[in-house]
């Protein structure tokens, strides 16, 4: 078992006591709602006449189902309007703090949570959606939960969970050009597997991951959960701290700034901590890193071949094959040339400033290929405000990216935005699965943001590290 | 409990009961992993209740555009009122969708034998009271087989005894302990469980530095 990791450390302190089952009663720090995966949990109340515990420690978004076009209501989707206006009566009822689209605030869940400062290293952070271990990226405890267990933390703020084990990753060295954090988890998906993660929870570490941003942070532990992993984090350091004092949380109270930082420095993983496994990867010899299949474990490096099923693990060869009839791809070529109908930037992986800021160098003075629809998402409101602020809605714009309002979007389709017969698409999300992105037989390459950009100008999927950046109106420095 | 008609839309079960056997004919359903967009796409999921989610199962592995049906267990008369689930490695990997394994338990599934699966997917079907028992490849393949060849014959999930009797055979499988007990024991309704604890939850939040606001 580990030992002095910060998954420990943050366990042992939300740990309220042992049930029956033998799982413990964990203490939630920070429960995030949305439209999709809480109205039946409220109902589930209803039916008990049970009311919310901590409203207080509980905070609402809609993003899954929110048009990113006309965001007027009534919803022009009338099943999209009725979770709308669900969600507004539960938490109006409950006295439940809502960023709704008209304040600003609006995001998908995973991006407004950080941006708020409601995210903070040593919280326990649940929300019914999986890709909740985002927020491992500031150090917390983060993780998915099914309806069911959202009823249990809107009815006791707590959730019943079994100890898992803990995994280091370490990628060591620098990252080469134009090779971002994505690459990396898409990486280690693809070597540890999609299934390689169950029972674990991810810790990243080595200097790869401690010289990334916050935002770079969130796309790896972002995608944990696709490699099988229900949680990952980073350990708190200056760069957390530096991304939470500029926050609401913070911003204008430095003194509760510095009273909690101690809390969240002795929750980081002690330098003897003991771990159940240890990965260790070069990301110094990692390239950029796109998806040739259905699954994000089916990666391959840019320069590389698509491999054959029958040089793959047996039991990974029939998925192979299916994959690859589904996205018309051939063992043995690189996926460079693969050509796209669609380019997605957006989704909770990589759809913040830093993300749009980097496409932006690549985009600006190219025109998106004809044959190509392409589009920006950005993550929340707050980002699409500042990337307007730095004129990045022109670069995109003139190039001829449709420039959206904030929400999920194209990643899972629940909206109007989605591909269309057998469409291919070039995606900065994190799910490739078959009808993920709203057609059964639509095709999803996922990608870097910039990797995205690339393809949207060329028309096909390309080697970002041959298209020179540009710089925008001198602003838009890393 | 039996096998239930798929053609009624089961809903929760009854917060204390107790799951120590499920009994009824299989289904297989092949392929490693197998996702939550895969066992109910997400457009189905524009809904504010869970009622209703069961016809939707597997919905594009089914149905042509065209709504014509395909090659699929699910739409083989012979699996009609299979209740118990035969999949592979990963089974339910992805969103944590809770509808996906409301689809399944609405569609009359009872319980699942597989090689893995996906952690939030498993406690999903835990809070349901579904079991989801686990064995290797080979016994799996096995049991697929023998379900293909005896549709109408029923398969016994011994949550208690952690095995699952089919024809003459019968085959160790593993339940995780908390699974185990919390079914065995009917104590799987984690609200009533841990709504005892009021006081014990307060007093952890107050030791907590950023509930309180008074740092370390």
């Amino acid at each position: 078992m580990s030992d002095g990791t910060l998954y420990d450390k943050v366990w042992e302190n939300h740990a309220v006591t042992t049930l029956p089952t033998g799982q413990t009663q964990l203490f939630v720090g920070l429960h995030l709602i949305h439209e999709v995966t809480s109205p039946q949990a409220f109902g589930m109340l209803r039916e008990r006449g049970v009311d919310v515990a901590f409203p207080e420690r509980t905070h609402a978004t809609v993003d899954h189902i929110v048009p990113t076009a006309d965001q007027s209501r009534p919803y022009a989707d009338a099943a999209a309007e009725e979770m709308m206006s669900e969600l507004e009566e539960n938490v109006r009822d409950s006295g439940i703090e809502f960023s709704d689209p008209t304040s600003g605030d609006q995001g998908i869940v995973h991006v407004i949570g950080p941006e708020q400062g409601m995210t903070q290293p040593g919280m326990t952070v649940v929300c019914g959606d999986s890709h909740t271990s985002t927020h491992g990226a500031f150090g917390a405890l983060a993780f998915g939960i099914g309806t069911s267990q959202i009823r249990d933390v809107l009815a006791t703020g707590c959730v019943a969970m079994e100890k898992k084990d803990v995994r280091k990753i370490e990628v060591t060295g620098e990252l080469g050009d134009c090779v971002e954090a994505k690459d990396v988890i898409l990486e280690i998906i693809r070597r540890l597997g999609t299934d390689g993660g169950v029972g674990y929870v991810y810790e990243y570490a080595g200097e790869a991951i401690e010289s990334l941003d916050m935002e770079g942070r969130m796309s790896i532990c972002n995608m944990s959960i696709e490699g099988g992993a229900r949680a990952g984090y980073v350990n708190p350091d200056e760069t957390t701290y530096e991304w939470l004092r500029d926050t609401d949380a913070f911003r204008d109270d430095p003194e509760k700034f510095e009273r909690l930082k101690p809390y969240w420095e002795s929750v980081a993983s002690d330098d003897d901590a003991e771990y159940d496994d240890v990965v260790t990867i070069d990301g110094s010899s990692l390239e950029p890193v796109v998806t040739w299949g259905t699954t994000p474990g089916q990666g391959v490096g840019i320069s590389e071949p698509i491999p054959h099923p029958e040089d793959l693990p047996e039991d990974k060869r029939d998925t192979a094959r299916r994959a690859q009839e589904h996205m018309r791809v051939t063992p043995g070529e690189t996926m460079e040339g693969y050509e796209v109908d669609v380019a997605f930037l957006g989704s909770c992986t990589n759809a913040r400033l830093a993300d749009l800021r980097r496409a932006a160098r690549l985009v600006k003075g190219r025109e998106v290929d004809p044959d190509v629809r392409a589009m920006v998402v950005p993550g929340s409101q707050r980002v699409q405000t500042a990337a307007e602020a730095e004129g990045l809605d022109d670069v995109f714009r003139e190039a001829g990216f449709d420039w959206r309002n904030a929400g999920c979007s194209m990643c899972l389709g629940m909206n109007e935005d989605q591909l269309e017969g057998d469409e291919a698409c070039a995606s900065s999300s994190n799910r490739n699965f078959v009808g993920r992105q709203g057609s059964k037989d639509g095709r999803t390459v996922l990608m870097n943001p910039r990797m995205v950009a690339a393809a949207a100008v060329t028309g096909h999927v390309t080697d970002v590290r041959e298209l020179p950046e540009r710089e925008v109106d001198g602003e838009v420095e890393a | 409990m039996s096998s239930s008609n798929p053609t009624d839309d089961g809903g929760d079960k009854g917060p204390a009961e107790t799951v120590t056997h499920v009994s009824g004919t299989g289904i297989p359903i092949r392929g490693n992993d197998i996702d939550t967009d895969q066992i109910i796409p997400a457009r189905f999921m524009k809904v504010v209740t869970f009622d209703g989610l069961g016809q939707f199962s597997f919905f594009d592995q089914r149905f042509t555009d065209d709504d014509e049906e395909k090659e699929h267990p699910m739409n083989e008369d012979r699996f009609r009122d299979a209740s118990v689930m035969v999949v592979n490695a990963n089974f339910g990997c992805g969103s944590s969708r809770e509808h996906a394994p409301q689809a399944l338990m609405r569609w009359g599934v009872d319980a699942i034998v597989g090689e893995s699966f996906a952690e939030i997917f498993a406690g999903n079907c835990l809070a349901l009271g579904v079991p989801t028992v686990t064995a290797d490849h080979e016994t799996v393949s096995e049991i697929q087989a023998w379900v293909d060849a005896h549709p109408q014959e029923t398969i016994d999930v011994d949550v208690e005894g952690e095995t699952v009797t089919y024809g003459d055979t019968t085959v160790d499988v593993t339940v995780d302990d908390a699974q185990r007990k919390a079914l065995v024991e009917g104590v799987w309704d984690t609200t009533a469980l841990m709504g005892a604890n009021g006081n014990a939850v307060r007093e952890t939040a107050d030791s907590l530095p950023y509930v309180t606001g008074d740092g370390v």
